[in-house]
């Protein structure tokens, strides 16, 4: 197994040219000034674009549609004109670098990465490169078995295989745009930590026994395909593809999420929601993790919704307790996952992890 | 000549199903397009991330849907 190799300039080797990837080379230097100048133009738009979002929602809220600022009606109406545009920018921005980051790493390189790491260190740096490892719920079994066949111990390839679903972008530009940068940092290492951790307590419970017998008697043949040569071009391409394929499946969840957010926004007196989602409800943690294990939506459904929940009273920790079971831990997963291990491993699994992000839950409202 | 999609029936996996039949259509080639949807026989090939595609049991791809101009791309070479 190769890494796939970076470099704009290299050559591409003679066995694996397709006539699109000779092209580009050929032209390659006037390619990549043109890509780069149509990447300012398009920075310089989006900028204009965001700055624009705060006056040309007001003036349609309260001017153009003449809703009172203090109304119920004009309140959703002016949160949803101000949310929807922002948070749709904001995805495209970062869901674009996130794919020019992602083109860097593969599934294949992930893996050789991770080869041969004793496990504390692995399940660092495996908790990691599950944040930037392009990875679909569907493509868990066959990682899994790409994972162990090369002896990647089974608790640093599960550390990768919490912390890629659950340190999400999406979720991250959300919480960045909703809450600001401190809350979704706070995302970002609670999620880490909780992958880290799960994962060693996992490798240390020594449950290989409860993998699947045919895992450990299949396969032993790498596939011996070419990894493309991308190039900046390439690699600007690859960004324009995530923001395609992330931002064109989730917007109608995003904008149905704000809508909702919206309304409760506007309409939902401030503190309701403290009695029974508050710091002092102590159960409000469990529960939300019980609520979100077996619901599966993505991030971009759920995020707004719980802004307004936060709104309102919520506390904290309850609501990134909920989020991270929701979309960290999800039913589909644990039935494909269920394939290659066995239902005590599985149980094992769901377990830790639970424990995990509900220790995060009560860490927030206490801390905070 | 022989065409395998590698996947465990997620959409992806027919988008790319769909694709390289088109390709092989469009093409005119004598080729079978078959699915590969057990995961025991993908995890013989090798790959970790679905869909993939192989050509006469060598896989040339994994892990993306290829357009139809792809796919054509990967059989006419």
């Amino acid at each position: 197994m190769k890494p796939p190799v970076a470099r704009p300039d290299s050559p591409p080797s003679p066995c694996c040219c397709t006539p699109p990837a000779a092209a580009r080379v050929a032209s390659s230097s006037g390619r990549s000034a043109r890509t780069a100048l149509a990447l300012a133009g398009a920075l310089l738009v989006w900028l204009a674009a965001y700055a624009a979002i705060q006056p040309v929602s007001e003036r349609i809220a309260f001017g153009l549609l003449g809703l009172g600022r203090t109304s119920h009606l004009g309140q959703s109406v002016a949160f949803f004109l101000y949310d929807a545009p922002k948070v749709l920018l904001l995805l495209g921005l970062i869901v674009f670098l996130v794919g020019i980051v992602r083109s860097f790493f593969t599934a294949e390189r992930t893996r050789a990465l991770l080869a041969g790491r004793r496990e504390s260190v692995g399940n660092v740096l495996a908790a990691l490169l599950g944040v930037v490892t392009p990875f679909c719920s569907c493509s868990a079994v066959p990682l899994f078995l790409g994972f162990v066949e090369v002896g990647i111990p089974l608790g640093v390839t599960l550390s990768f295989l919490v912390s890629a679903p659950m340190v999400n972008e999406v979720a991250l530009v959300l919480l960045f745009g909703l809450f600001g940068w401190r809350v979704a940092l706070l995302y970002l290492l609670t999620g880490l930590a909780v992958a880290i951790a799960a994962g060693f307590i996992l490798g240390r419970m020594k449950l290989e026994r409860h993998v699947e017998a045919w895992v450990y008697e299949s396969m032993r043949r790498g596939a011996a395909f070419e990894a493309e040569r991308l190039g900046f071009v390439g690699r600007v391409e690859k960004g324009r593809e995530a923001v395609r394929d992330v931002v064109g499946k989730v917007w109608p969840w995003v904008l149905a999420g704000i809508a909702v957010g919206a309304g409760v926004h506007g309409y939902v007196p401030e503190g309701l929601l403290a009695s029974f989602m508050g710091k002092s409800a102590w159960w409000s943690v469990p529960a939300a993790v019980v609520i979100g294990v077996p619901m599966y939506s993505n991030a971009a459904g759920i995020i707004p919704v719980v802004e307004a929940l936060l709104g309102k009273g919520a506390a904290l920790g309850t609501v990134l307790a909920f989020m991270m079971s929701v979309i960290g831990l999800s039913l589909p997963e644990i039935v494909i996952l269920r394939k290659v291990l066995r239902p005590p491993l599985i149980a094992a699994f769901v377990g830790v992890v639970a424990s995990g992000i509900l220790l995060v839950g009560w860490l927030f409202n206490a801390v905070l | 000549m022989k065409i395998q999609v590698l996947g465990t029936g997620c959409a992806k996996c027919k988008a790319l199903t769909a694709n390289a039949e088109r390709a092989v259509a469009e093409l005119g080639l004598d080729a079978s397009v078959e699915k590969v949807e057990d995961l025991r026989e993908i995890a013989k090939f090798g790959v970790m991330t679905t869909p993939a595609l192989a050509v006469d049991g060598e896989v040339r791809s994994a892990g993306k849907v290829l357009s139809p101009e792809a796919v054509k791309a990967l059989l006419v070479r």
